[in-house]
């Protein structure tokens, strides 16, 4: 097999005397939508954080299509291709959607020491921004100040920020959070088209959508990887159904 | 819409003013005036470049007034030593003023928030006690510039009218450059940091370097304004650094407008007319100052620049 596009070994987060990632190894190839499940506290978005930089671990490597990011900052990972969403939506609140998907556009089209030319003229920003906003059906919202979106429209305004900058891999930190059942079947849709063109690690709460959406699945308990595979061998591994005892007929009856 | 307009009528207006003054300095012969307006247009330009670090930047520096200082003495100080000529004066007051700013900036950008606004007055009260040790340069006393910057016959500082020219003239220069920045590339990556650092790191920003460039350009240009002012005042002290006087920028920019183009020009006109006025009635006008800013700032959200968009709207 050819090298992952990325690739996590041993990897080791404390705080204090609480380990929050525990030896934690994963690969994810070229083209897939890995799923890392757990239930609360299991150090999920501390894994997703140590992935994008905004924080380093004690110990271990991450390793992006086969060079070292480990202590690289979060903006020269991104530059490398690595893209992410927030779990709480984290955006520009008092600029525009267009605006939002513009400046991460420009972020990866040449320097932005430019101190005198109208950023907002650049046609090739503005097409690019359009183009994300299109893909996530916000095209029509372009013109609205953030604030004044509802949080779906926020939810899949992320994900356009993080298709601006065109990225290789897409890290996605529970982005049906908080959205209702239309919005997350819309959510779930947008994921099915994306990830035909983009590999995914996807951080989800809501299990019938991760069971739809998967090629292979991570299952982190207390900090650890208790099971790695594909949907059908994690709903069958005995170990994750004891973890998940009280969302486990939900893991068996969905998907 | 509407609100728009208001707060443009009145800026259209304000900005007329500032240009027909001498003219009517002239008419009525209040020579008077013409000084203070002088003064005030100077101020404008020291505030007009703090909003852009903290209205549009976010970066809430408490140490501005140390510019006007690093200005001043380079005017002051040449002039002492026999280099009267404005080509080298102006010129020498930037690039102090740059090299002061990328220094201070590099340190006081490691830190976010309060500890910002005061490690940025600490090294401006740092330049405070700096300057008053400077024995050959009057030390405490202050140093009195004998003769204004000599640009060749192309412009003559000592006189009033020409200089306030070349003062509004820097100023409504200043704030052009402002308005393109605010706009371009660089601009837009400032704004975003100030909105959310967080998610610019995340789409591929540093955010340090930028930063770090914005305050530069900030204390550049209030180093020219210190210039300005030393030749205003023919004379150059510590005083001018002292930590309330980077307070009174502040107040002027809140005032005006923070993130406003033209806020910090009316809250500078605002502040130093009422500061004027209120001094010639009183000798405690400090005690009427003070609650009618605290009154502004309280329920004027956005300065005089929000109040008139408001008006305009409701």
């Amino acid at each position: 097999m050819a090298e992952p596009l990325l690739r996590v070994e041993k990897l080791v987060r404390r705080f204090g005397g609480i380990v929050a990632t525990d030896n934690v190894s994963l690969d994810v190839a070229s083209g897939e939508l890995h799923a890392i499940i757990g239930p609360n506290g299991a150090g999920k978005t501390t894994l997703i954080s140590q992935l994008t930089g905004h924080l380093s671990p004690h110990a271990g490597s991450v390793s992006l299509g086969g060079r070292d990011i480990t202590y690289l900052p979060a903006y020269r990972r991104c530059a490398l291709g690595l893209a992410r969403s927030f779990q709480i939506t984290s955006l520009l609140l008092d600029f525009t959607a267009a605006d939002n998907v513009a400046l991460a556009a420009q972020a990866h089209a040449g320097t932005s020491f430019r101190f005198f030319a109208n950023a907002r003229k650049e046609k090739g920003l503005r097409d690019a921004a359009h183009a994300a906003l299109d893909r996530v059906g916000l095209g029509h919202r372009a013109d609205v100040v953030v604030n004044r979106l509802s949080h779906g429209e926020r939810r899949e305004l992320e994900l356009a920020v993080a298709l601006a900058s065109k990225p290789k891999l897409l890290l996605l930190d529970e982005p049906m959070a908080g959205l209702g059942v239309t919005e997350s079947q819309r959510m779930v849709k947008l994921l099915q088209e994306l990830r035909k063109e983009v590999s995914i690690v996807l951080v989800e709460h809501d299990m019938p959508a991760v069971f739809a959406l998967a090629d292979r699945i991570s299952v982190l308990v207390y900090g650890r990887v208790i099971a790695s595979g594909d949907p059908a061998a994690i709903r069958a591994n005995e170990e994750v159904k004891r973890a998940y005892l009280g969302d486990q007929h939900v893991v068996t009856h969905h998907g | 819409m509407k609100g728009l307009s208001v707060s443009k009528a009145v800026t259209a207006l304000m900005l007329a003013g500032l240009v027909l003054l001498p003219l009517y300095s002239q008419l009525s012969g209040n020579v008077f005036i013409l000084t203070l307006f002088t003064r005030i247009v100077i101020l404008a330009l020291a505030a007009a470049s703090l909003n852009l670090i903290m209205g549009f930047g976010g970066m809430m520096s408490f140490g501005h007034a140390a510019y006007l200082g690093i200005g001043g003495y380079a005017v002051g100080m040449l002039a002492q030593e026999g280099v009267g000529s404005g080509f080298i004066q102006f010129p020498v007051a930037l690039a102090a003023s740059a090299i002061y700013a990328l220094v201070i900036g590099a340190l006081s950008l490691r830190t976010r928030g309060v500890y910002f606004i005061m490690i940025t007055l600490a090294f401006a009260q740092m330049a405070y006690y700096v300057a008053s040790g400077l024995a050959r340069y009057g030390g405490d006393d202050g140093l009195t510039v004998y003769k204004r910057s000599d640009f060749s016959g192309l412009i003559d500082l000592s006189n009033r009218t020409q200089f306030y020219y070349l003062c509004l003239a820097c100023l409504f220069g200043v704030i052009f450059l402002i308005w393109r920045i605010v706009n371009s590339r660089f601009g837009l990556v400032v704004q975003g940091l100030r909105s959310n650092e967080q998610r610019m790191q995340a789409i591929g920003f540093p955010a340090k370097r930028y930063q770090l460039v914005c305050f530069v350009i900030s204390g550049t240009m209030c180093g020219l304004a210190g210039a300005l002012l030393a030749n205003n005042t023919d004379f150059v002290s510590p005083a001018v650094m002292y930590w309330t006087r980077s307070g009174d920028l502040m107040v002027m920019v809140i005032l005006g407008g923070m993130g406003t183009l033209f806020g910090p020009v009316m809250g500078a006109v605002v502040f130093l007319l009422l500061e004027e006025f209120l001094s010639q009635i009183t000798e405690y006008w400090a005690l009427i100052m003070g609650p009618l800013l605290l009154l502004i700032v309280l329920f004027g959200r956005g300065g005089i620049m929000g109040m008139l968009g408001r008006a305009g709207r409701g």
